[in-house]
């Protein structure tokens, strides 16, 4: 069995970018992800850049991960609704999404999540508030910091469809 | 369905690849074959594309083979004669540039 090796490390939903990207940058080191936990990454030692990783939000889909493997893509698990896969790069290219259309209703999907549980928050801070409730501030907090993140997944929305106007 | 459709390039590639029963990485693999290499489609995208067009009936899945996982999608009538109509406005597209622009791109 390979080597393997754990880290912990916290990414916020709409950095998921960035959590990719680390993801291949360990990949191209030689360490490739083979289990997901929370904020739990575990790699196994592989040869540098042997494999591409994708993640996204993504309802539970067992029709969706047969279709992925048929494409030569390997499932390595799920947190929460996040979906972690990676591709032998031998194989070519490993993307998710190839229009915009496709990236967008993905972005849609991460709003929809932020913004139940943005609300669920506030709804839940404010009747602690008023309440008297002494942690109903932590709620609060929450909200906004997920209202804020929902401000991001706009703004990368915003850009995807002005780049729509003028092109597929 | 009507004249004022215009599809995406994925949806048109889709769709011809789907003229013969093709399974999901087939469609890729033609739509890059076919453009050269040019297209490349995403299984995310084509997933979703999928599914998309077969509640619009332009496509339909095939009963799945014995033994075989892999499902296997293709054109119904209803998707060839969007096909159909998109190629005839492909043609007026480029019809219209080489009008414009006096003759074949030869600069």
């Amino acid at each position: 069995m390979a080597e393997q090796k754990t880290l912990h490390k916290w990414f916020w939903a709409w950095d998921f970018e960035k959590e990719e990207r680390w993801l291949n940058e360990m990949a191209w080191s030689g360490w490739a992800l083979c289990d997901i936990g929370f904020c739990r990454y575990t790699f196994e030692k592989t040869e540098p850049g042997e494999y591409t990783l994708r993640l996204e939000m993504r309802d539970h889909d067992d029709g969706y991960l047969s279709f992925m493997e048929e494409t030569g893509a390997e499932y390595i698990g799920r947190m929460v609704k996040w979906i972690y896969f990676r591709r032998k790069t031998e194989y070519g290219p490993f993307d998710l999404y190839s229009d915009t259309d496709s990236r967008i209703a993905h972005l849609d999907r991460i709003s929809r999540l932020l913004l139940v549980i943005g609300l669920l928050n506030l709804g839940i801070g404010i009747l602690n508030s008023v309440n008297g409730a002494s942690l109903g501030w932590i709620n609060l907090i929450c909200a906004t910091l997920l209202m804020y993140g929902l401000g991001r997944i706009h703004g990368k929305k915003e850009s995807l469809q002005q780049d729509k106007l003028i092109r597929e | 369905m009507t004249d004022s459709l215009v599809l995406t390039e994925a949806t048109y590639y889709i769709l011809l690849a789907l003229y013969t029963p093709q399974h999901g990485y087939g469609i890729m693999q033609m739509a890059e074959n076919l453009s050269k290499g040019r297209v490349h489609l995403a299984a995310g995208t084509l997933y979703g594309a999928l599914s998309t067009m077969s509640e619009k009936g332009w496509i339909r899945l095939l009963p799945v083979e014995e033994g075989s996982r892999k499902k296997e999608y293709q054109l119904t009538e209803e998707g060839l004669k969007v096909l159909k109509n998109e190629i005839e406005r492909l043609r007026e597209l480029v019809a219209n540039g080489e009008l414009v622009l006096g003759g074949k791109n030869n600069g």
